[in-house]
């Protein structure tokens, strides 16, 4: 049974991508040769795009009409009826992939150049090479590998338009009920599960952010953040500051407690970075930060001012609050940049 | 056109209209652009957006700004969380650098789960230069 744990969802144990080695092999070799597009650059289709998209610009009506440059791979998309340009490699690699359960696609990355405009008319052709396979990759959506091909576009052989495409084939996750991006309506409700789980839960309408748990030990910490203040406990003792707020003292055990007001500086003393799992109200990938104030306590946080790859050991920071939404406010750590100018 | 520049930003309502429409007009029949069951079943709450209209997006969010005499050179974008139905994305764009009449404006759009797409576009503006 652990050796089927320690399996991933496509089978493979921790370290091992025998997949992805042979996938590896499909690398430079081509994906389609001398395809042609099933249909002339036209008009048509430039309308139907503009009016779906909502652009007006003027250079795509008219006599003298170009086709939008952003349009460049619809005139080699297959549609309904496939795509009979594609060569057998191309076609393994899906299968394989298909085979592994990554059925499921989405695109990610799209780079597009366009040496020249395309004009009703024009007769596409392309040449499609593998350029990239990645290693197995875990993300949201699920387990598979992400696959780039590179299409250059002529027309009349003359270089009309380059483009790099990157997609993902992934066999989708099971569980999405707690992925904050598929947010709406939550269903929890699994067929094979029976019992109390068979039932629907609406989104809580505000955001989803977890809300803090408000108890007797920590109520003062919560009112002085409502009130823009960040109070640390103090022992009416031996003078030792305490965050999180608790009863009593940890270093003389006394329970008389007063409170003092941070400064607001400290500087990162711990961070990790989040990927994974998804929690709702949060956007991974983000740091958590364990801050030391000037004061001497630490407090775990968030930081904001800087990207989640950018937050360092001994960055210095400054409390300040964020309001979340209409009933709830959290201190949040704002990088503080140490040159300016 | 100088660096530092900021577009205007645009604000794109997502509806079932604008990503289905989007799809057929891109011939993208991928299942997951238009069936809400088939999208369900690959792991998303609902239908969302194709790459290639949220290209087109971008394209025309910098072609409105530039006017009707821009053309675009290069459109690169990564996309980060879906666009699904009911959400609105915001596109808003800085100038990142101008070299005679051609700029490279760095596009964002984001909707209500994070950043849909980020990118960067090169576009000409003939005569924006002098």
């Amino acid at each position: 049974m652990s050796d089927e744990q320690a399996r991933d969802g496509l089978g493979e144990r921790p370290g091992e991508d025998g997949l992805g080695e042979r996938l590896k092999e499909f690398v430079g070799r081509p994906a389609a040769v001398a395809g042609a597009g099933k249909d002339p650059v036209n008009a048509p289709m430039i309308r139907h795009w503009c009016e779906a998209l909502g652009d007006t610009h003027p250079a795509y009506t008219g006599p003298d009409a170009i086709a939008p440059p952003t349009m460049l791979q619809v005139w080699t998309m297959g549609g309904l009826s496939g795509h009979p340009g594609r060569t057998g490699a191309y076609e393994e690699l899906l299968g394989l992939l298909d085979a592994a359960g990554c059925t499921a696609v989405v695109a990610t990355d799209c780079e597009q150049e366009y040496p020249r405009p395309l004009r009703p008319g024009d007769e596409v052709t392309f040449d499609t090479v593998i350029e990239e396979v990645s290693g197995r990759k875990t993300t949201r959506l699920g387990t598979g590998y992400f696959v780039t091909t590179r299409t250059e576009i002529r027309v009349a052989g003359e270089p009309a338009g380059v483009h790099r495409f990157r997609i993902l084939k992934y066999a989708p996750a099971r569980d999405r009920n707690r992925d904050p991006r598929h947010g709406g309506e939550r269903e929890v409700r699994r067929p094979q599960e029976p019992g109390p789980r068979l039932r629907r839960e609406p989104e809580p309408p505000e955001s989803p952010r977890p809300r803090p748990v408000i108890n007797r030990d920590n109520a003062g910490f919560w009112q002085g953040v409502a009130e823009g203040r960040l109070l640390i406990q103090r022992c009416t003792g031996c003078g030792t500051p305490r965050h999180p707020w608790l009863p009593g003292c940890n270093a003389c055990g006394g329970l008389g407690w007063d409170t003092v007001e941070a400064s607001g500086e400290g500087t990162v003393y711990s961070y990790v970075v989040v990927h994974h799992p998804p929690v709702p109200g949060f956007d991974p990938p983000y740091a958590v930060v364990l801050v030391k104030l000037a004061e001497g306590v630490r407090m775990v946080g968030d930081v904001a001012g800087v990207p989640y790859d950018e937050v360092r050991i001994g960055m210095p920071v400054r409390a300040g609050f964020r309001r979340v939404d209409g009933e709830l406010t959290l201190p949040v750590f704002q990088a503080v940049s140490e040159v300016t100018g | 056109m100088r660096a530092g520049e900021r577009l205007e930003p645009l604000e794109i309502p997502v509806t079932r209209t604008l990503i289905v429409a989007g799809a057929i007009a891109s011939r993208d029949y991928q299942d997951v652009h238009h069936d809400p069951e088939l999208a369900r079943r690959k792991g998303a709450p609902d239908v969302f957006m194709n790459i290639l209209t949220t290209n087109g997006l971008v394209g025309r969010y910098v072609t409105d700004h530039f006017g009707p005499t821009a053309v675009l050179r290069k459109v690169a974008i990564r996309l980060g969380a879906p666009n699904y139905p009911g959400d609105t994305m915001v596109l808003t764009g800085t100038v990142e650098e101008v070299d005679g009449d051609t700029a490279v404006v760095r596009v964002v759009g984001a909707n209500g789960l994070g950043d849909h797409v980020t990118g960067t576009v090169t576009v000409s503006v003939p005569g924006a230069g002098s």
